[in-house]
């Protein structure tokens, strides 16, 4: 034992949250999603032979032209992953812009280090894309519109599996 | 991300979510999850430490073997360089706590003379 703490480590952000929008005066605190039952798919090969893809709540790169870039919305998307993109946008998202920085893509969307573990043939392959879905605070939009959507690129891609980051 | 990894689990792809919210991802409830006890916005590592993203990810594709039940969690070994971002963040106190209230007033104008226009 390193120390006795009279405080849970790690931040609740569930807590945070909520103190932190009624300090701004919003009454109705946002509901965070609940499930008793959670679904599991074991996997049915040997990682060795699995195909593996990434999803990202980050987006495409904001376009360098101020009008174009006034009309940026945040859609779904599937991007080539060869090569790997050197910035995507994370200005909007939910993240510590004083403790870090989103610079290296890697540390939020590993494309390379799983190229590496392809390479290596520690996996089969990697998914010649990635996917992108915007962090949305309509749940039944990301249940009906974005699962879905990426389900089907996944099918596309021949994948087995997939790892999602969120920021 | 817990909401659309939960989908593609029910229709039968095996999933792993990286992630530094703990209590989020663990009250949705997902299959695989891979927490890092890091501020929001490197699950993967450090930036610019890719012997730190090796490790991160390939925890990852090992849990996406090795779990055998729903709701796993694995902790990576990793702790950020200080601990002044867990209460910094979004921090409410005496100090802030009128400018957060204006913030707040001045965001609901805005919002209401879009909703008009």
């Amino acid at each position: 034992m390193d120390q006795i703490r009279p405080y849970r480590s790690f931040v609740s952000y569930i807590d945070r949250s909520r103190e932190y929008y009624a300090a701004q005066g919003y009454d109705k605190p946002y509901k965070w999603p609940h499930y008793d039952h959670v679904p599991f798919t074991p996997l049915r090969k040997p990682l060795s032979e699995c195909r593996v893809g990434l999803v990202t709540t980050a987006g495409l790169p904001k376009p360098v032209d101020p009008m174009e870039a006034i009309m940026y919305r945040r859609e779904m998307y599937a991007q080539p992953a060869i090569p790997p993109p050197t910035s995507l946008y994370t200005d909007d998202l939910f993240w510590d812009k004083k403790a870090t920085h989103t610079k290296d893509v890697d540390s939020f969307l590993p494309l390379n280090r799983l190229a590496e573990y392809a390479q290596k043939g520690y996996i089969g392959s990697a998914s010649p894309r990635f996917y992108g879905v915007p962090t949305d605070y309509s749940q039944p939009r990301t249940i009906e519109r974005y699962g879905p959507q990426i389900l089907k690129w996944c099918r596309e891609d021949g994948l087995d599996a997939v790892i999602l980051l969120a920021l | 991300m817990s909401l659309v990894a939960r989908h593609l689990e029910e229709n039968g792809l095996a999933t792993v979510i990286m992630g530094c919210a703990r209590d989020i991802v663990e009250e949705c409830g997902v299959a695989r999850f891979v927490f890092t006890d890091f501020p929001l916005g490197n699950p993967c590592g450090k930036p610019w430490d890719a012997g730190m993203q090796q490790s991160i990810a390939g925890i990852a594709l090992d849990l996406l073997e090795r779990a055998w039940m729903p709701r796993t969690t694995i902790q990576t070994p990793y702790q950020w360089h200080n601990d002044e971002w867990r209460e910094v963040f979004m921090k409410v106190d005496a100090t802030n706590r009128e400018a957060l209230a204006r913030e707040g007033e001045k965001r609901r104008e805005f919002q209401a003379k879009v909703k008009k226009s």
